[in-house]
């Protein structure tokens, strides 16, 4: 009798987990991979926030530009690996891109969102900043953010890669990368990043870095499985 | 026979000059008052008077491009200085045509106020061909102006709070001499170096001399610069304490709001240190 339980419990499980698998929802393959590179990478130039003392006292030692972030084992951060073709655009989600100021640095320096996501900017400093995206494709715009102020929302409408600066602290400086679709990662100091959810078919994944460029291979991905690619970059030693 | 010839050939290269031209430009308008400018007259006009330095195409790459700072306007990008719209949206007609009036001070553009008004509609209108957002995108809503308050000391006074507050004074200088800590790293969308303006030489700013200019230069930005918008930082009311505040920043320029400034003991005392070079007269220091 116990037995008998313990079997149609079993069974029951066994059920509710494979319809959890074949239904509809998260499926299909995964890219993972890792951003490297190979050279000698530019020495990032310590930033003098002097003129800023709110922002200078932040630091212990001062902290470096970082067009190039590298982690140990030659890998290469802040890179937006993303489908550039092969995936149908997607509608925006909901959840709204969040770019922070703080210590006069843009946090995350490099931010990846959608086309025509919500975009949130919030200034956590004791100092007033202009927030300046540079697009070519999309509007151009400036506003200064002061102290406390409420966040600002903005969207775009065409894919870029737009550079963003504050004009009043000329060392901040960071990236706004807006995507046609949701298949995208920024890669992390360990230089992996992973593509997940992508359905069968034939994809060419682009890995762009501020610094040294565009990077691109093809993959096709059958079923749900996972496929590893590497980028390597060539480093700029200027 | 020969000769024929020679000019059929001519004929065939000039049209294949100048097509491109005709062909990239389609039929714009323009309202300006009671003023319609149409893109065909004004192309005429463009190619006569404009393209030396705002090239064919109109992307700022003419001819004179090369020696001209601040860069000529590219009008592809649909970014423009002076508006009456709020940062990243497309200029009202009557902006670009106040623009053409008054030309911009400080740079290589002329003043066109030497052409009749109609043949600056005409430019206006042929100029907005150029960037395709003119056809995909309607100006942005004005930034409603309030009346302007009447003038007390106690406005200047919350005025140079303000321009504390918002830090004017990182670019343009606690003097307003355009020499604060940030303005030597200036730089416009083009990369090239650009100087914020200077009060204190009381000449008229890039976009107008007009209390309501002031007004309106800082709530929309001067797109394409270091100028940011703070429309959404300052409340309207606040916003003509800060114009009346900059006015007596003007120290060459007898405004009213100088006059009543320096007839209080402490604006006296400022507005005569301000006029000695490169002295700091601790202006910004609270009231």
């Amino acid at each position: 009798m116990h037995i008998k339980y313990l079997v149609l419990t079993g069974v029951v499980m066994f059920a509710t987990a494979s319809v959890a698998f074949a239904g509809p929802g998260p499926s299909g393959g995964t890219i993972t991979g890792k951003v490297t590179y190979e050279g000698t990478p530019a020495k990032m130039k310590p930033i003098d926030m002097s003129k800023e003392p709110s922002c200078a006292k932040m630091y212990a030692t001062p902290v470096t530009s970082e067009t190039v972030v590298t982690g140990p084992g030659n890998t290469l951060a802040d890179v937006v690996v993303y489908v550039s073709a092969g995936a149908p655009d997607d509608a925006a989600p909901s959840s709204a891109a969040v770019f922070t100021q703080k210590g006069c640095r843009y946090i995350p320096h490099v931010l990846a969102f959608q086309v025509n996501q919500e975009l949130k900017i919030s200034n956590e400093d004791q100092t007033s900043h202009n927030i300046h995206p540079l697009p070519k494709l999309n509007r151009e715009w400036n506003k200064s953010q002061p102290p406390g102020s409420p966040a600002i929302t903005e969207k775009y409408d065409k894919a870029e890669f737009i550079p963003v600066k504050c004009n009043i602290h000329p060392w901040m400086h960071g990236n706004f990368a807006v995507l046609k679709n949701s298949h995208y990662a920024v890669s992390s100091e360990s230089g992996a990043f992973s593509l997940a959810n992508l359905p069968p078919g034939k994809y060419t994944i682009t890995a762009w870095q501020e610094s040294y460029g565009e990077q691109t291979q093809d993959v096709t991905i059958s079923g749900s499985e996972t496929k590893t690619i590497t980028f390597v970059f060539k480093a700029k030693p200027y | 026979m020969k000769n024929i010839r020679m000019k059929k050939v001519c004929l065939v290269l000039a049209a294949a000059l100048f097509l491109p031209l005709a062909a990239s430009a389609q039929q714009m308008e323009s309202h300006i008052g009671n003023l319609t400018g149409h893109s065909e007259q004004g192309q005429q006009l463009y190619y006569r008077y404009c393209w030396g330095c705002h090239g064919a195409r109109g992307d700022g790459n003419g001819e004179n491009a090369p020696y001209v700072t601040p860069n000529p306007r590219n009008f592809v990008q649909g970014t423009f200085k002076c508006r009456s719209t709020p940062t990243g949206t497309l200029p009202l007609d009557q902006d670009l045509y106040n623009s053409l009036v008054r030309g911009f001070n400080f740079t290589n553009m002329p003043s066109w106020a030497a052409l009749t008004s109609q043949q600056r509609a005409d430019l206006v209108a042929f100029i907005k061909t150029f960037s395709p957002r003119f056809k995909s995108e309607k100006p942005g809503d004005v930034i409603p102006i309030p009346p302007e308050p009447a003038l007390t000391v106690a406005s200047i006074q919350h005025g140079s709070e303000l321009f504390q507050k918002l830090e004017c004074w990182k670019c343009h200088g606690q003097e307003g001499r355009g020499d604060g800590p940030s303005a030597s790293t200036l730089t416009d969308s083009n990369d090239q170096p650009i100087r914020p303006y200077n009060f204190s030489s009381s000449n008229r700013s890039k976009c107008g001399s007009s209390n309501q200019d002031l007004y309106r230069i800082f709530m929309t930005g001067v797109d394409g610069t270091p100028m940011p918008s703070f429309a959404d930082v300052v409340k309207p009311e606040e916003a003509w304490d800060l114009v009346h505040y900059l006015r007596t920043l003007q120290t060459n320029n007898k405004s009213p709001e100088l006059t009543m400034w320096e007839g209080t003991k402490q604006g006296a005392e400022i507005v005569n240190a301000k006029k000695v070079e490169n002295t700091y007269t601790g202006s910004g220091v609270k009231p």
